[in-house]
């Protein structure tokens, strides 16, 4: 299941593109990991579908030089262009994009049959177990709800047995109902397959579910990319979380309290308590503590109802989407969180990086 | 009862252009599916000129594009002398010359509603296909071709039907030649022309019942949704 890392190293993305369009600009050169779901988060407009689309070969750039593993799909120095349907990936559609004039089974066969079949590694089984669409293969594609036509798309793009999958904001055409439908069999994509991803999104909330890597564009440069829990903690890039500023962290189930209803979740900082949820121990879950949600304390207050106390470090201060408000990023061994407090209170409470404070964690926000 | 009214001459007017309208309706498809495709798709600047000379035919008489035809295929015309060169002869007044008339002056009514259902299938089908693998020709004629199928038929029937109902390029290219050049219009013209009002009119009954059925069908058959 796991790759060694010399072999993921060996399915690396290496994808050096400028576009120079009237009014938009492309210059990006990323090294991006092989394995796992790399987001491509930003505003609209901030390139990253450009870039996905280029790295499908369904648009060309200019200075482009774009290697997957040892694999040279594109170099202009060259004039090197492998087209799209030579390229052994899949990509999902905002839109589910299904041809109409074929039922869902024969949509999915549509990839599969091109596919030699010494390189058929995803079954057409496997896919609709998968994506759960078994009883829609006879079914025509108009006839399918929002949500479905996009599980059938997902599935279709598996069954061609991609070494890359792009997904283009695959739910952003949803409704909050559909996309809380799809996300799960997105998680078991992530989980059970080990096809890297790159993932076009602009919910801070998917990337943070979904993610394992981070590059945040803004007017087609990326300006940051890295570990996903590393990169939603910097505090110098605010534009795009703005509000939302937070920190998403990997926790484990720990222990249930079946007295108080409550279930511990263990991680490398200490541990949080949330209201009971169904996961058995042992199972690992994501959840995000906004910045909002964190107040500090010089000391361990004794008489408040807020159940997780964290002992932190303030590292480093910035300032806040509001010019009352300043966030502070705190180490609590090792994992990182931030806090959105007062300038006031920062000034009253001394609050400078080195300080050893309390944290106190008001609600956070589980991702599953 | 038609059978015993017509006779030999008008039978053999009816074949011909029967004959005529086919040929030229599957010349037009295999021209007019890369051209209209083409049109669709270009973004060069010689789409505007192409799309004009292609519908052209539309506006002009037939007098004029027969006349031009008449002189580039007669002996002193860069077609005449390619055709003469080639052995085939010169093509005036002969069954090819009629067809080359034809396709010229069908060809709006082909090209048009192809371009039109190629235009409507857009461009995501073709980069999902891309991304599933297939290749440009691959994808032409399993997703394209597929979807574009109304526009198929709809090109089939006005090619077909106006080939039937043309009159004038046949009769400057064609002339009037019993069993090689003497379609049905200009059967029906000889007939007024020589006051024989009864063949004229079981000729001319036969075209308006014709047109009729494959303008009804070609309307009853746009109400109807194929796919959604």
């Amino acid at each position: 299941m796991a790759l060694s890392p010399a072999a993921a190293a060996a399915r690396s993305i290496a994808a050096r593109f400028r576009v120079d369009w009237p009014g938009f600009v492309l210059d990006v050169d990323l090294a991006l990991p092989g394995r796992g779901v790399t987001a491509l988060f930003g505003h609209s407009g901030s390139g990253k579908t450009t870039l996905l689309r280029c790295i499908a070969g369904l648009q060309r750039g200019e200075a482009v030089h774009l290697a997957f593993g040892d694999e040279v799909w594109e170099d202009s120095a060259r004039g090197l262009f492998v087209p799209t349907h030579r390229r052994p990936l899949g990509y999902v559609f905002q839109e589910a994009s299904l041809f109409p004039h074929l039922t869902v089974a024969q949509n999915l066969a549509f990839g599969q049959r091109r596919v030699a079949r010494t390189e058929r590694r995803v079954s057409l089984e496997a896919a609709v177990e998968l994506l759960g669409i078994g009883h829609l293969l006879g079914r025509a594609p108009a006839t399918l709800s929002g949500g479905e036509r996009q599980r059938v798309a997902i599935a279709r793009a598996l069954a061609t047995s991609p070494r890359l999958l792009l997904m283009d904001e695959p739910l952003a055409a949803l409704d909050l109902k559909r996309k809380h439908e799809i996300l799960p069999y997105l998680e078991r994509l992530h989980d059970e397959l080990e096809v890297p991803v790159l993932y076009v999104s602009h919910s801070p909330d998917e990337v943070a579910r979904l993610a394992d890597h981070v590059v945040l564009l803004d007017q087609g440069r990326a300006i940051a990319e890295g570990g996903l829990v590393d990169t939603l903690a910097r505090l110098d890039l605010p534009t795009a979380f703005s509000d939302e500023a937070g920190v998403v962290i990997e926790a484990q189930v720990g222990a249930h309290d079946e007295r108080y209803h409550l279930t511990r979740l263990d991680f490398a900082g200490g541990q949080v308590l949330v209201a009971r949820r169904p996961e058995a121990p042992g199972r690992r879950l994501r959840f995000r503590v906004h910045a909002r949600d964190v107040s500090l304390a010089r000391s361990r207050a004794a008489d408040t109802s807020i159940t997780n106390l964290l002992p932190v470090t303030v590292t480093a201060l910035a300032d806040a989407d509001t010019p009352a408000h300043v966030l502070v990023r705190l180490d609590a061994a090792g994992t990182p969180l931030v806090a959105r407090i007062t300038r006031r209170s920062c000034d009253q409470l001394g609050v400078a990086p080195g300080c050893a404070m309390w944290a106190q964690i008001k609600t956070v926000a589980l991702l599953a | 009862m038609a059978i015993d009214a017509l006779s030999t001459a008008d039978w053999a007017a009816v074949w011909l252009t029967l004959r005529l309208a086919t040929v030229t309706t599957v010349i037009l498809l295999l021209v007019g599916t890369p051209l209209a495709w083409w049109l669709a798709r270009t973004r060069s600047r010689w789409k505007g000129p192409v799309g004009a000379v292609v519908a052209l035919p539309l506006v002009l008489p037939p007098t004029v594009l027969g006349f031009y035809l008449l002189v580039a295929m007669g002996p002193q015309g860069p077609v005449g002398r390619v055709t003469e060169a080639l052995g085939i002869g010169l093509l005036p007044f002969t069954f090819a010359g009629l067809v080359v008339g034809s396709v010229f002056y069908s060809m709006p009514f082909v090209v048009q509603p192809l371009q039109n259902a190629f235009e409507a299938v857009g461009e995501r089908m073709l980069e999902a296909a891309a991304t599933l693998r297939a290749g440009p020709w691959d994808t032409f004629f399993t997703v394209v071709v597929p979807l574009a199928r109304p526009g198929f038929v709809t090109a089939s029937i006005l090619g077909f039907a106006h080939t039937v109902g043309e009159f004038g390029v046949v009769l400057m290219i064609g002339g009037n030649i019993p069993e090689r050049t003497r379609v049905v219009s200009v059967a029906i013209y000889d007939h007024v022309e020589a006051l024989e009002y009864a063949e004229a009119h079981l000729l001319a009954g036969g075209m308006l019942v014709f047109s009729f059925v494959v303008l009804l069908a070609l309307y009853t058959r746009k109400g109807v949704k194929a796919w959604r």
